[in-house]
């Protein structure tokens, strides 16, 4: 049997990181384990709810889609989009509210940081939780696509490596900003951004139909890089275009991390 | 002597302009208990989340087994066992997963310590509510829970915020017989307390912090007997009589405190004391002979008492 301070020389913990993000997923799956469902269930329901709503409502009125060269049915145009979105809304889910209510009302971090558990560990952990459920998401609603017949082939699945990078990036961005709000009013801000994004990122309708300007800002939101992403694997349209997209998200998750570990040390060891 | 397993030197704690901690010194040698006594407000906590690598200083150094908590974090904390003067349990988990996970947070293997989490729970009392999520306890179950929790790894160092605070004086009792066993075992315990008897019991070594400085360093026997008297005269003769009585009371013994109910008269012999004064003719209301204790070290210090 190793002792606590073996395994934390073992590991050559600094003073940031002690190699062991994966207690956070424990914890997460004990807590989850005894919780209620019912945000889990709603928060997948949301996009499969969009795309019974707009794809078999909406669509039946529009009909085809033209983007570029291609001409498809309304609803599996969507369908990629949405895919997108369901990726966020997980990682979104956890890493905001639930991370907020850890910061500032159970002070769980603090706890975890008083243990050999460095300000990384936690951020990773966390992050991995958020991405977990984000991932968990994306995989529901693929199912439900799936079985909708929305699938162009079996090569879809490229989508889901894909969705987690969203969910990656979504959850370590959220998770940052939210170690900066200490109120329910600052909270209120991240659905205030969240809502108009999930609205005009193109999930619904080409971005192409926007004034120059609008589609400028658009593209430069993460959303619409992830939906453009998911939707190149979905299609097996792979350009050097989707690199740019990729590292959109690489760019976000490993800002997300450096500061969300620097925010966790500046708020609780200090 | 051997190294010291803490050092702490020149240590100053500032928030913005004010000083919770002033310049402090001291040093624990392992194996010690070790005390830091004050009233509300004195840097005892300050000092001890410091001393836990979760706060840092503003200026001086403090080592933790040769490593500046700063720089070592994690490693520091390992070494570790922290009772915050604040419950922080998980309040989403159940008891014995609070003790499981907390264990797993220091990387321990599951299998030890759900052997430990037996041990724990019997320490702590609270088998029966081991499947109770731990907003269902009550203050003292959390309170000994806590305390449990910061056994799981075995630590080398136990760093206890007032531990007994909110405990029922059996469970008090029992914490003090089990914290002395850990003392035996080798266990290094710093402790805060605002309650003497606990500090006398348990403290090998002590200071005394007054508005973030240390007043006074020692034993506690060694403390009583070079900041008091042998024994302590406490007599009222009501709360107007007091103040025209002590001067002449004053005259009578080695020292004497005056506090608003009740006047405090330092002496070898109480009782002698107590008959010198009946038969200079005043009569005390209530009388009582006791041994000078740490809040007597305290009053002289600082002038004040330490609760109330
Ligand atoms: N985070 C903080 N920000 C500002 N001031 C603080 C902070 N923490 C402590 N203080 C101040 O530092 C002083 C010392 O506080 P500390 O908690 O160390 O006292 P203590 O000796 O533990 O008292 P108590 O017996 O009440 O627990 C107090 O005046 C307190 O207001
Ligand atoms: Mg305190």
């Amino acid at each position: 049997m190793r002792t606590a301070v073996e395994i934390a020389v073992s590991r050559k913990s600094s003073a940031m990181y002690a190699g062991r993000p994966h207690v956070l997923l424990e914890r997460g799956w004990l807590a989850f384990r005894s919780s209620t469902w019912i945000p889990v269930v709603t928060g997948f329901l949301e996009p499969v709810l969009f795309l019974l709503a707009f794809g078999y409502g909406m669509g039946t009125l529009i009909g085809d889609v033209t983007t570029g060269t291609t001409t498809m049915d309304y609803t599996l145009f969507i369908a990629p989009g949405l895919l997108a979105n369901s990726a966020m809304n997980g990682a979104i889910y956890d890493s905001t509210w639930n991370v907020f209510w850890k910061l500032n009302e159970s002070k769980l971090y603090k706890t975890m940081l008083s243990t050999p558990l460095g300000p990384l560990d936690i951020a990773l952990g966390e992050i991995t939780w958020a991405l977990i459920r984000g991932l968990v998401y994306s995989l529901g609603f693929l199912t439900v696509v799936t079985a909708l017949g929305l699938t162009p082939s079996f090569w879809a699945i490229l989508a889901i490596p894909a969705a987690s990078l969203v969910a990656f990036g979504f959850a370590s961005f959220g998770m940052a900003i939210t170690s900066f709000f200490k109120t329910y009013q600052q909270m209120g801000f991240i659905n205030f951004v969240l809502l108009p994004m999930t609205l005009f990122s193109g999930s619904l309708y080409p971005i192409s139909v926007y004034p120059d300007w609008l589609e400028r800002i658009i593209m430069a939101l993460p959303l619409w890089h992830g939906i453009e992403m998911v939707r190149a694997f979905w299609f097996g349209n792979i350009s050097s275009g989707v690199l740019v997209h990729i590292a959109y998200f690489l760019v976000m998750i490993a800002t997300g991390l450096f500061v969300t570990s620097r925010r966790l040390r500046a708020l609780f060891l200090r | 002597m051997s190294k010291p397993l803490i050092s702490v030197r020149g240590l100053t704690k500032k928030f913005g302009d004010f000083t919770a901690v002033d310049g402090i010194d001291f040093d624990v040698a392992k194996g010690e208990s070790f005390g830091l006594l004050g009233p509300n407000g004195a840097g005892k906590s300050t000092t001890m989340r410091i001393l836990a690598a979760t706060s840092t200083r503003t200026s001086g150094t403090v080592e933790i087994l040769d490593k500046d908590p700063e720089l070592f974090g994690p490693l520091v904390r390992a070494h570790l066992g922290v009772v915050p003067q604040q419950d922080n349990l998980d309040n989403e988990l159940t008891v014995s997963e609070n003790l499981f996970i907390y264990g797993r947070y220091f990387g321990l293997s599951k299998k030890f310590i759900k052997n430990k989490i037996e041990e724990l729970l019997e320490f702590a009392q609270l088998e029966e509510k081991r499947d109770v999520k731990v907003e269902a306890l009550s203050g003292g179950m959390k309170r000994r829970l806590t305390i449990a929790r910061g056994l799981v790894s075995e630590p080398d160092i136990l760093l206890l915020d007032e531990p007994t605070t909110g405990l029922d004086p059996q469970a008090r009792h029992i914490l003090w017989d089990r914290l002395f066993r850990l003392k035996e075992q080798g266990v290094t315990l710093v402790l805060t307390t605002h309650f003497m008897d606990e500090a006398e019991q348990l403290c090998d070594r002590l200071v005394v912090m007054d508005k973030g400085a240390i007043m006074a360093e020692g034993s506690p026997a060694g403390l009583i007997k070079q900041y008091s008297s042998k024994e302590v005269l406490e007599v009222r003769f009501g709360s107007d009589r007091n103040k025209e009585v002590a001067p002449q009371l004053a005259t009578m013994c080695e020292r004497m405190e005056t506090l608003p109910d009740r006047l405090l008269m330092y002496t070898e012999d109480g009782e002698a004391l107590l008959e010198k004064i009946t038969h200079a003719g005043m009569h005390a209301t209530t009388s009582l002979v006791r041994r000078s204790s740490l809040e007597d070290v305290f009053l002289r210090l600082t002038g004040r008492t330490l609760i109330e």
